[in-house]
């Protein structure tokens, strides 16, 4: 689970953007954080619960006692960044957790989904089934270094551009997949885009689109 | 997921001090898409972690007409290899059927050689397991065992072998070579998964401390003529209700050599000598191919949810025979 109190990283164009316009709606900064903490109450009280069933299990993915943390370095996005990690915390949670990245989900976290996806020295992996001690010297890639600045990339572009998505959840997985697909030998046909895009799961259902998007966005370089 | 110690290798004479240091207690990782998956639920534990990716075993070279094909080689990497999409196109095809794509590009091929059963009671620590906890019994022989095993199975044990690859490797007459603290050692891939018999526990000839290092395949006449089928419940992305591997040898219209494997319906990845016999020799026809699946299945036992995989292993294999032989 994603700490609150540490703000996801890249958010600078926002600023310290006010936390009410003018018309006295909410922003859309202080509506995440809210449903983020309302999610941490939620999550934490079922966790409690089943706590009590099971006599002891802990509010998080890591069980029993801590071993020490290992000093680490990942290169992220182009960035070296230096952390200190158990060695059982896998790249997903680092990303999440501890640099505060994210735009990477945890859907099932277990490999199954792919709303974890993404680039290790350019090739798609699930982030949630490799640990971050085993990726150290290695060039990631999340959706938050995909863009130039300003300038989306050609596959988040094509994402809106054919409304790739509905709740959005499953997004961030399916462009950083689709990113790794083109690189890869697939042939022309949506048949290829849908058997080279099926360790993404939408719950949402917004295949049609996203395969649009992907048929679009394959070609275009960054 | 428990604490664990972790250590990285750098070439396999470390890596196996590394193992024989804790030798109870310590895994290598390969692509982690199987250890990591079964340490967060707690059905493995190991404390020690030895990564063993640093290891110059990453290569597929051509030696004598076949090849070597390295530990650490990702299976996407050898489905799209040039040499087994031409000579070897089972291999191809199987390893393409597995997984997703993301999962190709992480897991090993000695990690998929050895991936764990996906029985369900295997994977919930709550229930009583054979395999995971010796003695404790085994909820699937009366519970749900839709996907379960209908061949090579026992009273204790009927868990399905999921790995799409092995059975392209039993088919193919491949070898596993093993390096451990005694020194190295080959393992013919048919010996290499064991029964599940009294002891699912053991599931292959591996013995702690030891890695497999390659896989070699042989020059063969047949492999270039050899297809995979596999079926599922969903068009891609999940695990075979049957698969079948097969390589046919033709001269005219006459097979002369055959290799037929099956997936999803064994216990082990399955090698069925019958079939082979029912097709050597014979003309390529239906009723032919009919003749070889009804002897692969001849031993089938099935339980209460998966009786269908028999009939439907056999519909699969005589379409894979088909396509193999130009005639679908
Ligand atoms: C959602 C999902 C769907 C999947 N679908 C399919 C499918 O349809 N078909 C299919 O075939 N597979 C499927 N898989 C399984 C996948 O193919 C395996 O997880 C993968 O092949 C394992 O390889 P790995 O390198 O990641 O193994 P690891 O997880 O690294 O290791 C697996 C085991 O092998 C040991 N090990 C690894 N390498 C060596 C070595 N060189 N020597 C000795 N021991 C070693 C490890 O200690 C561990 O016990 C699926 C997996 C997931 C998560
Ligand atoms: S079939 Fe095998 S793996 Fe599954 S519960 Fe029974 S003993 Fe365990
Ligand atoms: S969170 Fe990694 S695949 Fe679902
Ligand atoms: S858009 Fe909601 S899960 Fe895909």
């Amino acid at each position: 689970m994603s700490d609150p109190k540490q703000p996801p990283h890249g958010t600078g164009a926002e600023g310290d953007a006010p936390s009410v316009l003018d018309d006295g709606k909410t922003t859309r900064r202080e509506f995440v954080g809210t449903a983020v903490v309302g999610g941490t109450l939620l999550a934490a009280g079922f966790l409690s619960l089943s706590a009590t069933a099971q006599g002891g299990a802990k509010a998080s993915s890591l069980e029993g006692p801590s071993v020490a943390p290992v000093p680490i370095k990942l290169q992220v996005n182009g960035q070296e960044h230096a952390l200190e990690v158990e060695p059982r915390v896998t790249l997903l949670d680092a990303l999440r957790e501890n640099l505060g990245l994210t735009g990477s989900k945890k859907g099932c976290d277990l490999g199954q989904c792919g709303a974890c996806t993404v680039l290790v020295e350019g090739r798609r992996v699930n982030s949630c089934l490799t640990l971050a001690v085993m990726q150290q010297g290695k060039r990631i890639t999340t959706i938050e270094g995909l863009s130039q600045g300003e300038t989306l990339h050609p596959m988040q572009q094509s994402f809106l551009a054919h409304d790739g998505f509905q709740c959005g959840y499953c997004t961030p997985g399916q462009i950083m997949s689709a990113v790794g697909f083109s690189r890869e030998p697939w042939g022309q046909t949506d048949a290829d885009i849908r058997e080279g895009m099926c360790g993404n799961i939408c719950r949402c259902g917004a295949y049609p689109h996203i395969v649009a998007a992907v048929r679009d966005g394959r070609g275009k370089q960054a | 997921m428990r604490p664990i110690d972790y250590t990285a290798a750098q070439d396999v004479r470390g890596a196996l001090q590394k193992l024989a240091a804790r030798p109870l207690e310590s895994a290598p990782i390969g692509g982690g898409t199987n250890l990591v998956d079964l340490m967060k639920i707690h059905v493995q534990n190991p404390a020690l972690l030895v990564d063993i990716n640093g290891l110059p075993l990453a290569e597929i070279q051509e030696v004598e007409g076949g090849l070597r094909i390295g530990a650490l080689v990702r299976n996407s990497d050898l489905a799209n290899h040039p040499l087994v999409r031409e000579r070897y196109p089972v291999l191809s095809e199987a390893l393409l059927s597995g997984a997703s794509p993301q999962l190709r590009n992480m897991a090993t091929v000695g990690g998929n050689i050895l991936q764990r059963t996906r029985c369900a009671y295997f994977r919930d620590i709550s229930q009583p397991c054979n395999k995971r906890e010796p003695g404790s019994g085994c909820g699937a022989l009366e519970g749900f065992n839709r996907m379960h095993a209908v061949l090579g199975t026992s009273d204790k044990c009927i868990a399905a072998n999921p790995s799409d690859m092995s059975v392209a490797l039993a088919a193919l007459d491949a070898t596993v070579h093993v390096s451990g603290p005694k020194g190295e050692r080959t393992v013919a891939f048919g010996d290499f998964h064991l029964l599940p018999g009294s002891t699912p526990e053991r599931e292959t000839v591996l013995k702690p401390g030891e890695l497999i290092t390659h896989v070699s395949l042989p020059a063969s006449r047949f492999a270039a003529r050899s297809r995979y089928l596999k079926v599922r419940d969903r068009a891609s992305y999940a695990f075979a209700l049957a698969s079948a591997a097969v390589a046919i040898e033709l001269e005219g219209k006459t097979i002369k050599d055959a290799r037929v494997a099956l997936g999803g319906v064994g216990t082990k990845p399955w090698r069925s000598a019958e079939a082979e016999k029912a097709l050597m020799g014979q003309p390529a026809d239906e009723v032919h191919f009919k003749a070889a699946a009804a002897a692969a299945l001849k031993s089938a036992k099935p339980r209460t949810h998966n009786a269908f995989k028999v009939e439907l292993a056999r519909r699969t294999l005589v379409r894979v025979l088909a396509l193999a032989a130009g005639l679908a």
